[in-house]
């Protein structure tokens, strides 16, 4: 039987063993930690650098999200750091040479009570100043871009309206990392699966190597995008993150006819649901409350959402739950990220995009890996920095973003 | 969904209670005295164990009192119940890997 397969098509990225010494380590091989990678070695020549991933490639949070993609954050640091973001998606499937299926059907945010409105059209009024795209629509509008969409006052909470960013979409989130992984490995990276870091080796205040289940690897400097696990990973090496990790879910219905043009998300009544390229309905909404790395949570989280997008989406009532799962996000207070230098000499960290660090791929491993080469943030991650719980300059996206994600 | 034992009202649903993160945490003793490190400390930075983390919960539709557990942050089981401003109770034999303290 087998001579009668094709030949094997060429792999995508090789796995190679891991070499004594590097110039720069990265642990975890999600998104976060690829595109690094890879801006590591496009932008600034790295190319004697690995990426650790304890499990398989992206199969963390990048595996488990729902891959909106969006840049209408209210406050300048933010709106600055995703609409850059949001830029490099849309030259990234040319420049990585792979077509990801960037699609930019457009995002909505719902208002369902006069203090959303009043909210929204502030941030429209930010976004528009920021240089991003954002309009009011009335809920005759609303219901013109998405005819699925229930705006009659026979429910709890009508839709008022909503702000629109047509530039906003989805992609296809193992295709996009698969594309990075593709291009770091040509550029020379070594891409280490089922290499877990279990410690760091110090010289003093300075990090010098990582322990790992295949052996010790020295290097120059170390970049954490450990996501969910950050937390465990500063505690190896010695000093604290202001992170807590929550199990955040999501779910997919079966197959359906394309019913849902755009993406639409509530924070109110909390959903978001947009259709994949394939047809499923992918849905999600916020995180389970107590804090978990169990990849999994509570199903009466699921049963809520569902509950809203039935409401919102009479038609809804009659697809199907076909799968549910749970990644681990690792929240701030602030709900903004934390990418920047940290107490210890030659190690960086990239974490804190909790529930919404999908759209900021591109531009996380464009600052962070500029922060790693030249030891200082690029000025787009600057305002992001850990000291900024010392110095109380947050970045308060809570309920300013609309909602997660 | 989590079942938890109310000190109070025995085992119930997890959508009666509400969470309140890790316990144990001391509103400062002199916070006159704290530099801008210690209140970020106090403000921002709370244990994120991995394993056995001590918690609080408020029976909210309940008894509405606060109480502590401990629970695996990893499995969920519920390893102990036990009243606000009690110590933590000691259940591990040996602490788990990753564990805060
Ligand atoms: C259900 C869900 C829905 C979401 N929806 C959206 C959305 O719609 N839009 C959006 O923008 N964002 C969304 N997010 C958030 C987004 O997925 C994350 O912010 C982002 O994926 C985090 O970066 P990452 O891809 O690098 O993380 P991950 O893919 O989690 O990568 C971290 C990696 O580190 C590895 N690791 C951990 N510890 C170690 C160790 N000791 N040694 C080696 N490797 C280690 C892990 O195995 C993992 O692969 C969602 C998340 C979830 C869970
Ligand atoms: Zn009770």
């Amino acid at each position: 039987m087998a001579d009668l397969l094709p030949e094997h098509p060429e792999f995508l990225w090789h796995n190679p063993d891991p070499k004594p010494s590097y110039d720069a380590v990265i642990v975890g091989g999600g998104g976060h930690g690829l595109a690094t990678a890879y801006f590591l070695a496009k932008n600034h020549g790295m190319t004697n650098i690995a990426v650790l991933e304890k499990g398989w490639l992206a199969g963390g949070n990048m595996a488990r999200n729902t891959t909106i993609i969006r840049s209408n954050y209210l406050w300048d640091e933010s709106a600055a750091i995703y609409e850059h973001a949001l830029k490099l998606w849309e030259i990234l499937p040319e420049e990585l040479e792979y077509d990801f299926l960037f699609s930019q059907r457009g995002v909505m945010n719902l208002a369902h009570t006069l203090g959303d409105v009043r909210e929204s059209m502030r941030r429209v009024g930010a976004n528009k100043l920021n240089g991003v795209d954002a309009e009011w629509l009335d809920p005759q509008q609303v219901k013109e871009l998405c005819p699925i969409l229930n705006i009659s006052d026979n429910i709890r909470y009508p839709v008022m309206g909503a702000t629109y960013q047509p530039r906003a979409g989805i992609a296809k989130h193992d295709h996009v990392a698969w594309a990075f992984a593709r291009k770091c490995d040509e550029l020379g990276v070594d891409i280490i699966q089922n290499c877990e870091v279990t410690g760091f080796v110090k010289d003093g205040n300075r990090v010098v190597g990582v322990k790992t289940n295949r052996g010790t690897i020295n290097t120059e400097k170390v970049g954490l995008c450990a996501a969910g696990h950050s937390s465990v990973l500063a505690e190896m090496a010695g000093f604290r993150l202001p992170i807590q990790s929550h199990p955040l879910q999501a779910l997919v219905s079966e197959l359906h006819e394309p019913v849902h043009p755009t993406v639409v998300m509530s924070n109110h009544v909390h959903v978001y649901v947009s259709q994949a390229h394939k047809g499923e309905l992918v849905m999600g909404a916020g995180v389970d409350s107590y804090n978990g790395y169990g990849q999994r949570g509570s199903f009466h989280v699921i049963e809520q959402q569902m509950a809203a997008a039935v409401e919102l989406f009479p038609i809804f009532a009659r697809a199907h739950v076909l799968r549910t799962w749970g990644g681990i996000v690792d929240t701030t207070l602030d709900a903004s990220p934390i990418v920047g230098t940290t107490p210890v000499e030659n190690m960086f960290v990239n974490c804190g995009w909790g529930t919404g660090g999908f759209k900021g791929t591109p531009a996380a491993g464009l600052t962070f890996a500029h922060t790693i080469a030249t030891g200082a943030p690029h000025k787009l991650n600057a305002p992001f920095s850990l000291e900024r719980f010392e110095t109380g300059a947050l970045i308060d996206e809570h309920g300013a973003a609309a909602v997660a994600h | 969904m989590l079942l938890i034992s109310c000190p109070n009202c025995g085992p119930r649903d997890e959508t009666e209670f509400h969470y309140g993160g890790q316990a144990h945490v001391a509103y400062p003793e002199n916070p006159n005295q704290l530099n801008d490190r210690e209140w970020a400390e106090y403000l921002f930075y709370r244990d994120n164990t991995k394993g056995t983390f001590a918690e609080r919960w408020v029976h909210s539709t309940g008894c509405r009192q606060w109480f502590n557990i401990l629970r695996d942050t990893v499995s969920y089981d519920i390893k102990a119940v036990y009243p606000m401003g009690a110590l933590r109770p000691d259940t591990t034999p040996a602490a788990p890997e990753g564990a805060a303290k």
